[in-house]
């Protein structure tokens, strides 16, 4: 059984009567720990795949397992509790809350975990640590750079160890080398703590960072494939 | 999700926009203060009347009324009607009848012109005995009060309040003067000791032989009350019944249901005052508190707008595990904390209002009035207005948690 498994997966958008599909006959399985990267223009349906396999969007038609489940098995509850253990999400907007610390934000899924409140310290701490920013925590989200953003966002998504972490065009309001820095702790996710990522960019350069590009077009698969030279981000930064 | 950090949360979200919170809780705070004032001058007000009550009437004082017990507005003109008469009184005075009775004294009253060259006065007349002044506990200052001799003999003297003399004589000798009362010369022998104000404003009274009053003044050969004081506080009650029965005895009376007068004692006047002013506080604070209610309204609107303002924090909220429920309590319990805020600060500014028109009330009119922090004021303003918080922030907490996540992180 692979950890996802999609199958003739459709998504229709329903608006005022007009109806526009955004993703069609979409088949792949990606197996635990792997690394795979989403390719594709804006509009090809890569965000709408991912919102659905991190449980945030119902699809139209065909079938979505996770871990052998469909989002039908689940109630809304059992729904937010896979959420926020099993899945991690990085967003390109960051979405961190303002006006509130570092330590703050990467606590925020423990507050609805059921982890003892006495840890919630020690573990963000440890989270906020693997990412490099253990000099930053007192400081509000408001004052940080976009790459250390980013970075509090991984920690965030990290905290309650899950099995998969999705990430959202994590590069894609980021400078170069705080681009690389986030492809870096992400490759480490995968290799060092057998993470399971799913990357969702339209940068072939990014997308190489990956084992496997899936590649999109107008919401239908174009292309699955292996990378056969995949780079490494601790490489270039050596560089 | 723990409770406290669902209190931090919803503390976290209110202090992000002081100013907008403060301006939201306005409408409850002034509510709550009007409440708390309400019922604090309220309270005030109680006291301060039953204090005169126990002041002026004595608490062996009982009172014998006509017509039967009041039981609504329209039965407090059966207190003008004439069934105390004469035989009554006979009757009451017999030892037989009422043996703890100390002191009986028949009460006539009416409003009168009282004139001296060409000034005149409107004053309160009172037809008393000479038992008055130990019942009540009125001196003459100057003078002397009336004695068994005058009330005997219809003797045409008069006794005058303070205000009274001031009046028609400014700082010349009143004691002495005549004075005409519809028409009939009076001599004045007493002026009262000035009292200030009070229930019964003694000091705008006159007071003549109730035998004079009834013949010569008022013209009726009834007693609009006959007052009697039983010799110790532990026979009221007995001497309550003795009158009872020997009033029913005299009027031909057969079951109580029927009876043409009543019986009121210093604790039956006091429980009827407390009464009615706790209704009137009531009801003022009923509409003191349609503020509340406003200020609900208030809450709700502003709850609304900053659900819509935090779509995205709603939506980031979900997407990291909080389930519907997580985001409904935080957002109830943001309004509820808001409006309990704004209960806590009204108390304080209801209660610092109420001290500060104590203060100037009693220097003002020169009351006895007394300062009460009203305790039940103050625990059901708190508990109301979280109440209202929780009505007001019941809807938009759910609109809150009704969002779809990926709805609420695409909203810009």
């Amino acid at each position: 059984m692979s950890l996802i498994e999609v199958k003739n997966l459709e998504k229709i958008y329903q608006n005022e009567g007009v109806s526009t599909p955004a993703l069609r006959d979409v088949t792949f399985n990606i197996e635990k720990g792997e690394f795979v990267s989403i390719m594709g223009p804006s509009g090809s349906g890569k965000s709408t795949l991912l919102h659905i396999l991190g449980f945030l969007d119902e699809h139209t038609r065909g079938e979505y397992r996770f871990k052998g489940k469909t989002i039908k098995d689940y109630s809304g509850e059992e729904l937010a509790h896979l959420r926020n253990k099993e899945m991690g999400f990085i967003f390109q907007m960051f979405n961190l809350l303002p006006r509130i610390s570092v330590l703050e934000n990467v606590k925020l899924p423990l507050i609805y975990s059921g982890v003892k409140e006495a840890l919630w310290n020690d573990i963000s701490l440890k989270a906020i640590e693997a990412v490099g920013l253990s000099h930053r925590i007192n400081h509000e989200s408001s004052q940080l750079s976009g790459g250390e953003k980013q970075r509090v966002v991984i920690a965030r998504a990290l905290i309650n160890n899950p099995q998969v972490i999705f990430a959202d065009e994590p590069t894609g309001n980021l400078d170069s080398e705080s681009g690389k820095t986030i492809m870096e702790i992400l490759q480490k996710l995968n290799e060092e703590t057998g993470h399971t990522i799913v990357l969702i960019t339209h940068e072939t350069y990014t997308a190489e960072h990956a084992q496997r590009i899936i590649r999109f077009i107008d919401g239908k698969i174009e292309s699955d494939r292996r990378v056969e030279h995949r780079l490494k981000a601790q490489d270039h930064f050596r560089k | 999700m723990l409770l406290k950090y669902s209190f931090k949360t919803a503390f976290n979200g209110l202090k992000s926009h002081k100013s907008r919170s403060a301006l939201t809780i306005l409408g409850i705070v002034i509510g709550i203060t009007a409440v708390m004032m309400v019922m604090s001058l309220g309270e005030g007000m109680q006291s301060l009347i039953l204090n005169e009550i126990q002041g002026q009437m004595g608490s062996r004082v009982i009172e014998v009324a006509p017509g039967g017990q009041p039981k609504g507005p329209t039965d407090f003109l059966s207190m003008f009607s004439d069934s105390l008469k004469q035989k009554d009184l006979e009757a009451l005075t017999r030892k037989s009848n009422v043996p703890y009775a100390d002191e009986i004294m028949p009460l006539v009253f009416g409003s009168e012109s009282i004139a001296y060259g060409s000034e005149t006065y409107r004053a309160t007349l009172y037809g008393m005995t000479d038992a008055a002044s130990r019942l009540y506990n009125i001196r003459p200052g100057k003078g002397r009060f009336l004695t068994d001799e005058d009330v005997k003999n219809y003797a045409d003297v008069v006794v005058i309040g303070s205000e009274v003399k001031e009046d028609l004589f400014s700082n010349d000798e009143a004691i002495g003067q005549k004075v005409k009362i519809k028409g009939k010369n009076f001599k004045i022998i007493g002026i009262l000791e000035k009292k200030g104000q009070g229930l019964i404003g003694y000091d705008e009274t006159v007071i003549i032989p109730y035998t004079t009053a009834q013949r010569y003044v008022l013209g009726i050969k009834y007693f609009n009350h006959i007052i009697v004081e039983a010799d110790s506080e532990k026979n009221v009650l007995q001497t309550v019944e003795d009158i009872e029965i020997t009033m029913r005895n005299s009027h031909n009376i057969q079951s109580s249901d029927k009876d043409d007068f009543h019986v009121q004692s210093q604790a039956d006047a006091m429980k009827m005052v407390s009464t009615i002013t706790g209704i009137i506080t009531l009801f003022l604070a009923a509409v003191a508190a349609i503020s509340l209610l406003v200020g609900g309204v208030g809450i709700m609107n502003i709850m609304l707008v900053a659900v819509t303002e935090r779509t995205r924090e709603i939506g980031l909220r979900k997407a990291l595990g909080a389930t519907d429920k997580d985001i409904l309590t935080q957002f109830i319990l943001e309004a509820v904390l808001l409006t309990a805020m704004g209960g806590l600060i009204g108390i304080i500014l209801g209660t610092t209002f109420s001290f500060l028109a104590s203060i100037i009330l009693s220097k003002l009119v020169s009351l006895g009035w007394q300062f009460t922090f009203p305790f039940v004021g103050a625990s059901a303003g708190l508990g109301v207005s979280a109440l209202v918080g929780l009505i007001f922030g019941i809807y938009p907490a759910r609109q809150a948690s009704l969002k779809s996540p990926i709805e609420a992180l695409r909203y810009e």
